[in-house]
């Protein structure tokens, strides 16, 4: 059986996916998942995006689900994405005690 | 065009979110900040208060902040008109809110990302470019690169540190 595929879409022009990418192999390792790779899925045009349904960087997609669903018609579009933090601030990245909460629940649903 | 510490700055003058001009007339005020910033980038809002903090203790002081929306609204829409008065009437701005919707200012200014932060002295000279402070997740910062350089303005002295990396979402320039 294979593991998940956890993935990292991002944007260039935004310059959060570092952070982002460090966040989530940092909260894969706090759950005992350092194993698991995260694929990284560079967005380059609109076109792209609005085929890959990316409506902002860094984007992360576990078997293909957000851990941080976008409302339901947010376009595609070449942009920082924002995320809230859980005091409320807005932040490009998302809260890393969220992110490892979601992805704990997101891991063990899929075995 | 990029602007650097100790060149001139163009005047400007652009509409605020009720439609009336605002010049920028560096002359004015004893310093002027002048913020490129926008309304769906997540690094201009995580320091904005920061910056609505510095408009407002500064003010007394003969400091005057003008926020300046260049990006390009057809397609980044949250970024309209519409979307900048809305935010100024739920009083999320201390400061005017101008929209350059040509962004003839922002390449003539070389802005580069939301935020990008000017300061600008009596004589309409730049005193300092670059980043409120070095972390846009740190309010503890409290915009302290922006502030030591406003406080060598208006003690007239040097900006010991006139020019920083500007972080945030890249400028959206029209295609």
């Amino acid at each position: 059986m294979s593991g998940p595929r956890v993935e990292l879409l991002y944007w260039e022009g935004c310059p959060s996916h570092p952070r982002a990418l460090a966040d989530l192999r940092e909260a894969l390792a706090s759950l005992g998942r350092a194993d698991v790779a995260v694929s990284l899925q560079r967005i380059d045009d609109e076109n792209q995006a609005r085929a890959a349904g990316f409506v902002g960087s860094p984007t992360i997609r576990i078997d293909g689900a957000d851990p941080f669903p976008p409302d339901a018609g947010e376009p595609a579009a070449l942009a920082c994405r924002i995320y809230e933090l859980a005091d409320g601030r807005a932040s490009p990245t998302p809260d890393p005690g969220a992110l490892r909460e979601r992805l704990e629940r997101m891991l063990a649903e899929r075995g | 065009m990029t602007l650097s510490p100790a060149d001139p700055v163009e005047d400007f003058t652009l509409p605020d979110t009720d439609g009336n001009p605002v010049r920028l007339a560096a002359a004015d005020a004893d310093a002027t900040v002048v913020a490129f910033t926008c309304n769906h980038c997540p690094y201009a809002l995580a320091w904005h208060d920061r910056l609505n903090d510095v408009a407002r203790e500064y003010a007394p002081r003969g400091v005057r902040l003008l926020f300046v929306n260049a990006n390009d609204a057809t397609r980044y829409p949250r970024d309209s008109a519409e979307a900048m008065k809305a935010r100024v009437d739920r009083g999320q701005f201390a400061a005017p809110y101008l929209h350059d919707e040509s962004q003839a200012v922002a390449r003539a200014w070389g802005a580069r990302t939301t935020p990008d932060i000017f300061v600008v002295d009596r004589d309409g000279v730049l005193a300092y470019r670059g980043a409120p402070d070095a972390d846009h997740g740190d309010p503890a910062l409290r915009a302290q690169w922006l502030r030591s350089a406003l406080e060598a303005v208006l003690a007239g002295r040097p900006v010991a540190q006139p020019e920083t990396e500007p972080v945030g979402c890249s400028i959206k320039w029209r295609a």
